[in-house]
């Protein structure tokens, strides 16, 4: 039994009169991928905002890697590592590839004024090997992508965009990674070929735990351990994605079927 | 090979920019001014429509940095005696300093600032009041107009993060209206007469006595113009250093996105307060120099309309690119001076030339570049 990495309870999340999220509790262990699905406006999105430290929950308690993280502010909960992917691209479009990593890689950079304007030698070799770690991350995921670093985002297509976002995320070696619907706006084929990398990179990285939010239900199936299902900001199911699938209320309320 | 082309064409480009800057200022008659006017848009259109300049094979930065300097001081010399004109270049040295300071608010953080004349001003008016007050050395009394400009905007730092977009735009609007007012009922600061100044003095050098060295002689400009351009090469390396550094890419996400920016960590109100700093700093230190070269001061040089003038030259030039302010600045300020007809409509002439630029070029003369962290040893 590997300890909890992640334990939500009762989390609830108000705007106004509307319950976004109605008192969630999750348990996530160390390494495990777990899919979090449910119909629109659900609060998958929201669930991710309240962890995140974007919007503060309203009640409940958030607990990751043994410390409390209910009411951090979002740079503090980057910094207890945990990393995010937004479902529409949040990337800079008009700076390069490496520059957008670089905004992921935040606190692995020397940010004080001395250093970056007065020690430009020391600079540079952080630079030098910031670019070799961005290389080797963006390899992973496609070799091509590494060779064109200094191209702005704006010039790549939407697949590559979603890589470049997911390893913006992964480049401060976070503990928990949370996708926001990654396969968003792609093609059938091009989700498959994000899928392969996403297992490809779990399997480098086994202690890498995910929470991936996702209409696709192949993609659930075949790369979540365990899925939670979300109805009306409620948990109404949670199990392996066959045990869900089964579900009544599950089929009733998202997969549309009697 | 290349190389050698790169820089020879480099050095062309800045001798007949500075040729054609000196033909412009010497020039009297209206005719020749409107002919160098329509030759210049003319080579600008030629130019940009046939990326004649990104042809051309590339030049180290410091290479065409250097050539500018050189290209602005062999200007000056060639000027050497006409006080008017050298006035017109010192001014526009002037504000290229003050706006590159905006353009490290507005063009990195993405922090409007309405009130840059008021800045500019409170190093102006800190460098006069320590100049009659005290006995500070003149190099240490435009640090502090800078450093006094940069506390001042501390103040409403607080109410510009609270807010967004418009709003702290507007709180930068309130505090350029409050200042003036401030300044006019304040007795002690001279009210609306303002202030007089005495020249900089550094040593035993006297600016505001005409250079004789050896067989040379100019007029006592040459030295605020030499003063100038110290301090813009400084200010430039700095404004640059800051931008291919890891700050720079904070500003830049700070400004792009802000929650996707604090999602990995980024401070936002630390870089604008940071980029805000730096950047009055820069206004003040710009003031300050401004209000001892021309040795009298009042608040109607701080108005609201200056603040203005200097976000168009921003727009104008090109929001990010310090080539683009240089440019913008120099069209800015001479253009109203030589063509008698515009002084009048000075603000007209500002306001078609910003609603232009808006609809036909809205990434400015000389829009931003790629910033490329790469091979950063190399350069610096």
């Amino acid at each position: 039994m590997t300890a909890q990495l992640l334990s939500c309870t009762k989390v609830t999340r108000r705007f106004g009169g509307v319950v976004a999220l109605d008192g969630m509790d999750l348990h996530l262990e160390e390494g495990r991928v777990l899919g979090l699905i449910g119909p629109n406006g659900s609060g998958k999105t929201t669930f991710f905002n309240v962890l995140t430290g974007i919007f503060p929950a309203t009640s409940g308690e958030v607990e990751f890697a043994g410390k409390r993280i209910t009411d951090l502010r979002p740079q503090e909960v980057y910094r207890t590592g945990i990393a995010r992917t937004f479902q529409r691209s949040r990337l800079c479009l008009p700076l390069s590839i490496f520059d957008n990593l670089m905004i992921g890689n935040h606190q692995r950079l020397d940010h004080r004024l001395w250093f970056n304007l007065v020690r430009r030698g020391a600079l540079a070799r952080q630079v030098e090997e910031a670019r070799a770690d961005a290389i080797e991350l963006l390899r992973t995921f496609d070799e091509p992508l590494a060779s064109r670093l200094g191209d702005p985002v704006a010039r790549v297509p939407m697949i590559d965009r979603r890589r470049i976002e997911i390893c913006r995320a992964l480049i401060s070696r976070p503990q928990l990674l949370l996708l926001d619907e990654p396969s968003a706006g792609m093609t059938h084929e091009e989700t498959q070929r994000l899928m392969d990398d996403l297992l490809l990179v779990k399997r480098r990285m086994a202690r890498l735990t995910i929470i991936l939010i996702e209409h696709e239900m192949s993609v659930i199936e075949r790369i979540t351990d365990r899925c939670v299902v979300l109805n009306y900001g409620r948990k109404i199911a949670e199990g392996t994605y066959g045990e869900v699938a089964r579900d009544p209320l599950v089929r009733q309320a998202y997969l549309g079927l009697e | 090979m290349s190389r050698a082309r790169g820089a020879l064409a480099a050095a062309a480009i800045a001798a007949a920019l500075a040729l054609y800057a000196w033909t412009f200022l010497r020039a009297e008659s209206q005719q020749a001014l409107g002919v160098l006017v329509v030759l210049g848009v003319a080579g600008g259109v030629v130019a940009t429509r046939t990326r004649v300049l990104d042809r051309l094979p590339a030049v180290p930065e410091r290479v065409s940095q250097a050539f500018a300097l050189l290209a602005v001081a062999a200007l000056c010399l060639a000027l050497r005696q006409d006080d008017f004109e050298l006035l017109l270049v010192a001014r526009v040295l002037i504000v290229v300093i003050a706006c590159l300071g905006l353009h490290i608010q507005l063009g990195y953080a993405g922090v409007l600032n309405f009130a840059g004349a008021s800045f500019f001003g409170v190093g102006g008016y800190t460098a006069a009041v320590l100049s009659r007050a005290t006995g500070l050395p003149h190099l240490i009394v435009l640090l502090v107009g800078g450093a006094m400009a940069a506390a001042i905007g501390t103040l409403i730092v607080v109410p510009v993060l609270r807010t967004r977009g418009h709003y702290a735009a507007l709180i930068t609007i309130a505090f350029a209206l409050l200042f003036r007012t401030f300044l006019e009922v304040n007795d002690a600061l001279g009210g609306p007469q303002g202030l007089k100044l005495r020249e900089i003095r550094i040593g035993p050098w006297r600016f505001n006595d005409p250079v004789e060295v050896g067989p040379f002689d100019g007029s006592f400009y040459v030295n605020y113009l030499a003063l100038l351009l110290i301090l813009l090469a400084i200010a430039w390396i700095f404004v640059q250093r800051l931008e291919r550094s890891w700050i720079g890419i904070d500003l830049d996400a700070v400004r792009l996105d802000e929650t996707a920016a604090a999602a990995f960590g980024l401070d936002i109100a630390r870089w604008k307060t940071v980029a805000f700093t730096l950047g009055n700093f820069l206004l003040g230190v710009a003031g300050a120099v401004s209000a001892h070269m021309v040795g009298f001061i009042a608040p109607n040089n701080y108005s609201f309309g200056e603040s203005l003038v200097l976000v168009s030259i921003l727009l104008l030039g090109g929001v990010g690119n310090p080539w683009g302010v240089a440019l913008a600045s120099a069209i800015i300020v001479v253009l109203p001076e030589k063509l008698q007809v515009l002084q009048e409509y000075r603000f007209l002439l500002f306001a078609a030339m910003v609603v232009l630029i808006l609809i036909f070029r809205p990434v400015g003369l000389l829009p931003r570049q790629m910033r490329r962290l790469e091979g950063l040893r190399g350069r610096t």
